[in-house]
């Protein structure tokens, strides 16, 4: 997972999956079998990175120069005062950019400030660049792609909604399609796991969390090449949610039973208690890696699969590979819903036991 | 000779494997005595497995 | 872990929290408030329109047993007054056989009584004209005997004779 990537051939095949019926000359440039190893490692693993312009794809042309198919997207920084500029000034990352008098360059998908136009990234000795990092709030591929989301969600359940007003209450064209899921997850995830009493405050979060990682993932699957669920600072940011909700709706018994376990003996409740706190953060820190990791993990079985093809480049191991990665394409669809079932389930999981009123008596 | 990290986090998996794999089957155990709990019991397998998931990939982010 | 953290993008979680907190809230005004009343409308209308099934059912059947019991009951009636009509009837009729029998043992006696007195009328008549016969005879006798005794006698005789077979 901690390899640097960066292949041209795979962005032509993922071309090939979906847009055109071309990219077959995509891998036939004359490099030795590791060196095309190193690029599809590069490739995923820059595929798996945020990136400041949105490209669709890329390829190189004969002459050797890289070209790029897509739009760039607004860099806003914040380095002694907010700086706005157009992401087409690091020419994908090439070039040094200079705004107001300060040079940043791209590395590793991240903006540094470097000393001139010239300027080096200057790396330690476990590679970790060294130079000042600027405030950064671009709005990176990921952060377009969750807008379109947000808007996708917005008046997808909007329209859904205004059709149960129009229509005596009853769903109407794509709500069709989306009320059972909406009623499984006040029925089958929110009732039984939080309680009948409480379920519906916590419902809308439940069925956004739920839709909102659910389109996501399946967006992270279409050859746009975005996956937004595989940044930790996404999930990490779904998971502190999910805690702060837990803790700041929890009712005495919650804390009672974090601190001062009821029906253990004396030695025991002191040693249960940090074990109890430190679950409470464990609680959300594991919802956040497993999203994390196993939508990472499907991207790089999938890119790993699809760039094995370009290794192999003959009839029996090109096609096994596709056959793989298109089983594996499968499984992902599946792991998109579970994943997003599997979050809302245990955010679900944890409201109910915040909210929970203990019989002492049973204890 | 020092063992890499990898060769841990590789066995804390092939443990969440086998963990998963029993809860999987006691689960489907389970549906076949009771299969009228069928709901129920996929509820409790999936957040159990998620669960022991939760400990293999914090295993492989340690690495 | 190090490498998390490494990966963490603070602009990014900055974008993600605040879409998707507004994401939240929108929705909630928006989508899933006016959703889920919809939905819980409809739900309680079905109970509702179910209830009111059920009870309509209920109320048919307590319709259906009272028309039953109604039925029974006009039944009954109708059972009561052909046994009353057939009672007065019976009853009429042997009034009427008692009426017609008294009248008759009356006629009978009735006429017993008259053949009686008629009887007693006749005999007494009898009576009279046997005198008057006897008177007849007497005085026949009596002029027989002026100028015959020999002869009076006999007619005397015969007609005694006569007059007992009567």
């Amino acid at each position: 997972m901690r390899r640097k990537i960066s292949l041209k051939p795979i962005t032509l095949l993922l071309l090939l999956i979906t847009f055109v019926s071309y990219g077959a000359e995509g891998g036939s440039s004359s490099e030795s079998g590791t060196d095309k190893e190193t690029e599809i490692k590069e490739y995923i693993q820059h595929h798996l990175q945020d990136s400041y312009d949105f490209t669709l794809f890329s390829w190189t042309t004969d002459s050797g120069e890289h070209k790029y198919f897509g739009f760039p997207l607004p860099v806003i920084i914040w380095d002694n005062g907010l700086k706005v500029f157009s992401s087409s000034k690091f020419h994908h990352g090439e070039a040094v950019a200079e705004v107001g008098g300060n040079y940043y360059k791209v590395h590793h998908s991240k903006i540094y400030k470097v000393d001139g136009l010239n300027g080096e990234i200057i790396e330690d000795a476990d590679h970790h660049a060294t130079n000042e990092k600027p405030l950064d709030f671009s709005i990176t591929k990921n952060v377009t792609m969750i807008m379109m989301v947000f808007l996708i969600m917005f008046f997808m359940f909007k329209k859904m909604a205004s059709a149960y007003q129009k229509n005596r209450n009853l769903p109407k064209g794509m709500g069709r399609l989306l009320e059972p899921i909406v009623l499984y997850i006040r029925d089958d995830i929110a009732r039984p796991n939080i309680g009948e009493k409480n379920y519906k405050r916590y419902m809308s979060y439940l069925l956004t969390v739920f839709f909102f990682v659910w389109i996501v993932n399946l967006f992270g699957l279409t050859p746009i090449g975005m996956n937004v669920t595989n940044n930790i600072a996404v999930t990490f940011c779904l998971a502190i949610i999910t805690y702060l909700i837990t803790t700041f709706t929890a009712k005495k018994d919650y804390w009672k039973h974090i601190f001062w376990m009821p029906g253990v003996p004396v030695p025991m409740k002191i040693i249960l208690a940090p074990i109890e706190l430190l679950g409470t953060f464990i609680k959300p820190f594991s919802l956040m890696i497993r999203l994390y990791a196993n939508i990472t993990a499907g991207h790089i079985v999938m890119m790993s699969l699809i760039g094995m093809m370009f290794i192999f480049k003959n009839w029996i191991g090109t096609p096994l590979s596709f056959a793989l990665a298109f089983v594996i394409g499968i499984l992902e669809l599946l792991v998109a819903a579970l994943q997003a079932y599997i979050f809302t389930m245990l955010s679900a999981l944890y409201f109910g036991s915040a909210v929970e009123e203990h019989d002492h008596e049973a204890h | 000779m020092e063992i890499p990290a990898i060769v841990g986090a590789g066995l804390v998996v092939i443990g969440a494997g086998i963990g998963i794999g029993k809860i999987g089957g006691s689960a489907m155990e389970a549906i076949a005595r009771q299969p009228e709990a069928t709901g129920k019991i996929q509820t409790a397998m999936l957040i159990a497995a998620a669960l022991i998931e939760g400990i293999g990939f914090a295993a492989l982010f340690a690495v | 872990m190090e490498k998390l953290l490494e990966e963490f993008s603070l602009g990014l979680f900055f974008w993600q929290a605040v879409l998707f907190i507004a994401l939240v809230f929108l929705l909630k005004k928006f989508a899933w408030k006016p959703i889920l009343d919809s939905v819980n409308d409809r739900e309680e209308g079905i109970k509702r329109a179910l209830d009111s099934a059920e009870k309509a059912k209920l109320e048919m059947q307590n319709l259906q047993a009272d028309n039953e019991k109604l039925i029974k009951e006009a039944r009954a009636e109708r059972e009561a007054m052909l046994k009353e009509a057939r009672d007065i009837k019976n009853k009429m009729i042997d009034d009427a056989k008692e009426e017609a029998r008294e009248e008759a043992g009356k006629l009978i006696a009735q006429a017993q009584a008259s053949i009686e007195t008629e009887k007693k009328a006749a005999i007494t008549e009898l009576k009279s004209q046997v005198a008057n016969l006897s008177i007849e005879i007497a005085e026949k006798v009596v002029r027989d005997e002026l100028s015959n005794k020999d002869k009076q006698v006999k007619l005397v005789e015969s007609m005694l004779g006569e007059a007992t077979l009567n």
